[in-house]
């Protein structure tokens, strides 16, 4: 297998713009319309924590497995689970099963991430919160960031 | 079936409890672009410029545009619409967040509200249901409360527009807040809401807005995007920093207004400076919706009596109750901003009305007897201490609800109202850049830096540096800047987008969204189009060319030390070349000819 990449998130560098959600409608509603994005941005005002939610690409997926038409498979060239429309039976388990909502629904199709095709939208117009990056990279901007305040912190503790 | 606009207008009869909607009329939408254009020529129509700001018979729009909600920078802006409580003069205040767009999803370009329900009421629309239901339970609650109110009742979904106490009690400077603190801040707009006992609007919306042209619109759209993230003032500056970056950039210049206009220089600057409170208070930045900029302040103070946590100070803020009030302490600013934020209050004319209160006291013109207190320069429990008494109109708060015009006027001391048209000043001495003076005295919604903001080309070079210490070029320049900011309010994206892309991005995007085969002369003609209205309906409201003035202390004390030491605008000059420019006769009347250019 070819290394693959994923969609990542540093809620840290989220301003809650919500560009992505804007983003990820036009192009796969063809409205600027965030009921139907993909990505959708929790804001939590009072606490100043913004989380963008995406489709986590489940290893075993749980949409896949509860799909009774075998209409959601996993992509090879991008390992995004998509949805073959021919297939969907428009009956929502996958909405029901999926922990993230990760999956919408709409004029009888389930709707979701497909990554764009291995060019997603909503990377391109972040600020720098949502990363498409290879997967074991995954995480390393948070541990590097991480190990930063520690530097910082051992620094004052050794001074 | 339009693209870019929702094409429908909700309009609301308070008195009656009625709702229905509209259809969006294309060629109107054309020729005044939407947001503060469109809803200014409706209110030019359909009332009365001489009605009382405050009676039912004044109406208040609330106005998206057509690149609001869209992947256009910057895009989550509306416009406030309506006759001032503070000015009596045409006043469209601008709002960032997420209200604007969420009106758009639920299918309104536009909600205008009409009469006064009798009881607190509050309005909620989720797309096409759309209900007048009571606010009792709301009436008396602040800003904060009474959105987390609406979301606990409706959900979380709900988008919320509401004014706090001083909206209620009728502060002449009352604004409305949308998003916990985001706030279509000055002339009074909140007062306006309050005198209809509308406390809150609650929006949801699931639809869409297309752009007409989609593949245009996105290429049109990354380009400005690529322009401001990689602009120094839009990429960098502002999101570093916030607008409070200008502090030390504008006391450098010497023309940060200290004590009421006493001075151009304030001693301690970078004790309240955009550098101080990214190291002492700021927690995280925040950005209204669609803007790569995020200029908002999510700040903490985190000890001592002024604990707690909120968001600003941003740059007119800072100085109005910092420099201004010759306030050094960044905590108790702060935590004034968190009051104007939860009681609803333009954070300008607040501390600029205290500022006032605070030179009427040392002057002698008021008494402690009449004050309660204490009011001195540089005092900045009085601020934190006034300010809510101000919002709750308590004490002399109440004479200082009226706006520093009129309180200064009651005290005998009308030269002391730092303003034009009885609204204050912002955070730029007209003595220190004489084109941001010409601005003020001729702004349509009385002082207003964000009409026609000089400041941009005088000092910071955008898009070309002028001397601000010259009369030369001002009245062009200035009106090119007052047309473009007027199409660019109307179209529904923030000015500060200005510093990094200018009328030909803008008209790309004006363009691809709607489908209206604009040219830039088209374009800046809506703009030139809505200047001239919003002139028309302060010209029937009883504004004369005498209006169109500065302070005596502009116009006759020289600034009294730093880089503009001995300098005072020509105002009388600048206005000449200005009215001439504009195609208006030596009384600022727009001539026949203008107007019938325009369509007016």
């Amino acid at each position: 297998m070819s290394r693959m990449k994923t969609l990542t998130v540093n809620p840290d560098l989220c301003t809650s713009c919500r560009m992505c959600e804007l983003a990820c409608s036009a192009k796969h509603s063809g409205e600027f319309r965030p009921s139907r994005a993909h990505v959708h941005v929790a804001v939590f005002v009072d606490d100043a924590v913004y989380i963008p939610m995406v489709c986590m690409q489940c290893a075993d997926a749980p949409c896949m497995r509860v799909c009774p038409s075998g209409a959601l498979a996993r992509d090879p060239e991008t390992n995004a689970v998509v949805v073959h429309e021919e297939r969907c039976i428009g009956c929502r388990l996958c909405v029901m099963a999926c922990p993230f909502g990760a999956i919408r629904y709409w004029n009888g199709l389930a709707r979701k991430c497909d990554l764009c095709g291995g060019d997603p939208e909503c990377v391109r117009v972040c600020n720098g919160a949502l990363g498409f990056d290879f997967e074991e990279r995954d995480g390393a901007a948070a541990r590097r960031a991480y190990a930063q305040r520690l530097r910082h912190t051992l620094k004052e503790v050794t001074a | 079936m339009m693209s870019a606009y929702a094409g429908k207008i909700l309009r609301i009869d308070l008195t009656r409890g009625e709702a229905r909607t509209e259809t969006l009329d294309p060629d109107l939408a054309r020729a005044y672009i939407g947001g503060r254009g469109l809803a200014t020529k409706m209110i030019m129509d359909e009332t009365n410029p001489n009605v009382d700001a405050l009676a039912p018979e004044n109406k208040l729009i609330f106005s998206t545009g057509p690149l609001t909600g869209t992947t256009a920078v910057a895009s989550g802006r509306f416009m406030a619409v309506t006759k001032g409580a503070l000015t009596g003069a045409i006043a469209s205040s601008n709002s960032g967040g997420y209200f604007g767009p969420e009106l758009k999803y639920a299918g309104y370009d536009m909600i205008v509200l009409e009469g006064a329900a009798k009881k607190p009421s509050m309005i909620v629309v989720d797309d096409d249901k759309v209900e007048l239901l009571p606010a009792k339970k709301l009436w008396g609650k602040d800003v904060h409360e009474t959105e987390d109110l609406l979301h606990l009742q409706f959900g979380d979904e709900f988008k919320c527009v509401s004014i706090g106490p001083a909206g209620e009690k009728l502060v002449r400077f009352a604004c409305i807040i949308n998003d916990k603190n985001r706030a279509a801040g000055r002339s009074g707009v909140g007062a306006v809401m309050g005198a209809k006992n509308l406390k809150a609007i609650a929006v949801r919306g699931t639809g869409g807005v297309s752009a007409a042209r989609p593949v245009g619109f996105r290429a049109a759209c990354l380009d400005a995007l690529e322009k401001l993230k990689a602009g120094a003032v839009t990429g960098e500056g502002l999101p570093s920093f916030g607008t409070a970056v200008l502090v030390n950039v504008i006391n450098e210049c010497g023309l940060l207004p200290t004590r009421n206009f006493q001075q151009g220089q304030f001693e301690n600057a970078d004790q309240i400076s955009g550098e101080t409170i990214a190291r002492d208070i700021l927690i995280r930045r925040r950005a209204c919706m669609a803007c790569p900029i995020a200029c908002g302040r999510v700040t903490r103070i985190a000890e001592g009596k002024y604990a707690g946590a909120g968001e600003g100070p941003e740059y007119e803020t800072i100085w109005a109750l910092g420099a201004n009030c010759g306030v050094s302490d960044l905590n108790a600013c702060t935590k004034a901003n968190y009051v104007c934020n939860e009681l609803g209050m333009d954070t300008i004319s607040a501390g600029a009305t205290i500022a006032c209160a605070m030179e009427l006291y040392e002057a002698g013109a008021v008494t402690r007897k009449q004050t309660g207190r204490a009011l001195r320069f540089g005092d900045g429990a009085a601020v934190v201490d006034m300010m809510t008494k101000i919002g709750y109109r308590r004490g002399f708060g109440d004479i200082m609800a009226e706006g520093s015009a009129r309180m200064a006027a009651k005290f005998k001391r009308p030269d002391l109202f730092m303003g034009v048209k009885k609204q204050e000043f912002p955070a730029y001495d007209a003595r220190g850049a004489f084109g941001m003076g010409l601005q003020y005295a001729t702004s349509n919604r009385g002082a207003c830096h964000v009409r026609g903001y000089m400041i941009s080309s005088e000092i910071l070079g955008v898009p070309r540096k002028m001397d601000p210490l010259t009369s030369k070029g001002k009245a062009a320049m200035n009106i090119a800047f007052q047309d473009l900011t007027a199409a660019l309010d109307s179209a529904g994206i923030c000015l500060f987008t200005t510093f990094s892309i200018g009328a030909p991005e803008m008209l790309d995007m004006l363009k691809t969204s709607t489908g209206f085969d604009y040219d830039l002369a088209e374009m800046l003609a809506a703009g030139e189009r809505i200047w001239n209205i919003e002139r028309l309906y302060n010209l029937k409201a009883g504004f004369t060319k005498k209006d169109d003035t500065l302070p005596e202390r502009m116009l006759r004390t020289p600034m009294p030390a730093g880089p503009a030491k001995g300098k005072k605008p020509p105002l009388q000059k600048m206005l000449s070349e200005y009215y001439r420019l504009r195609g208006w006769n030596s009384a600022g009347r727009p001539a026949k000819k203008k107007l019938a250019s325009l369509g007016l």
